[in-house]
């Protein structure tokens, strides 16, 4: 094998927390009318599922592209302990910005990549629920 | 371009060592993976090949070609043997049977059967060590 082969590792975590979709510039019938139950008021939850790819080339000494503990550690600290059981609309990365889970995957993709002890953030994907996820993807591109 | 996975399961056993290191520094890198006795995986196996649909059958491969390859290439080294103990590539002192390298050895072992086919192409080989990580290699360097 080449010294220089380059592999993705992938890691999903989980994390719970609430939030309620509702635009500051619609009226109370258009927020109803853009996001229907997830306009209610009070708010509702979502067992979330984020799955982070982290490319990179395979250490030759570990056989490793990133330590998976090290890649728990930071991913723990930065992203499942900021998020995990709280309302995602309180957060000051949803002061400005909807917590659509399009914006909350863009959001973790940029705490993400700063938390990265090592490697290249290929892709995040987060799921909301079983059955819709979204994706985002690094600058240098995903080739899969 | 149609990209059509294919995936199987194997369970084999592994650890992970660096002949170059001490027991110690194996153990600080490697935590529990470094127990000598080894432990042991239900592994997930995912071939992704690419390619049009033959305008005949419509088929990009014949899965069932599919399924042999990974199993005579793949599973008949792999399924339900201790890696480092059994398996060529990750023998003592070659390469450590990490996620990563699994995929790697994967790709290697699949990619002349599939290239001598002609027809799709191999794009990715996934392998899941648990329903929660899992490592991929897309080829090339």
């Amino acid at each position: 094998m080449s010294a220089a082969a380059k592999a993705s590792f992938g890691r999903r975590f989980r994390l719970s927390a609430s939030h309620r979709l509702h635009a500051e510039s619609l009226s109370a019938d258009e927020n109803r009318k853009a996001y229907g139950k997830c306009n209610n008021p009070h708010g509702h939850g979502h067992n979330y599922v984020v799955e982070v790819l982290v490319g990179g080339n395979v250490d030759t000494d570990t056989g490793m592209v990133i330590n998976l503990a090290e890649l728990d550690e930071a991913i723990v600290r930065h992203v499942v302990d900021r998020f995990d059981h709280q309302n995602l609309n309180l957060d000051p990365a949803f002061r400005n910005q909807v917590p659509t889970t399009e914006n909350f995957c863009t959001v973790l993709f940029g705490l993400i990549q700063d938390a990265l002890p090592v490697g290249e953030l290929e892709r995040v994907r987060v799921e909301e629920t079983e059955n819709n996820f979204f994706e985002c993807y690094g600058v240098q591109g995903y080739r899969g | 371009m149609i990209f059509l996975t294919r995936r199987a399961t194997f369970s084999a056993s592994h650890y992970y060592w660096n002949e170059h290191w001490s027991a110690e520094k194996n153990k600080q890198v490697f935590g529990r993976c470094a127990n000598r006795n080894g432990h042991g995986h239900n592994y997930t196996l995912e071939v992704t090949v690419a390619g049009e649909p033959d305008a005949v059958t419509g088929f990009v491969v014949d899965l069932k070609w599919l399924k042999d390859v990974m199993e005579r290439e793949v599973l008949a080294a792999y399924d339900h043997r201790h890696l480092n103990l059994e398996v060529e590539e990750f023998g003592a002192g070659k390469l450590i049977p990490t996620t990563e390298n699994i995929a790697i050895s994967a790709w290697k072992r699949l990619q002349p059967a599939i290239v001598s086919a002609g027809g799709a192409r191999l794009s990715r080989v996934r392998v899941y060590e648990t329903p929660e990580i899992f490592a991929e290699y897309r080829g090339g360097e």
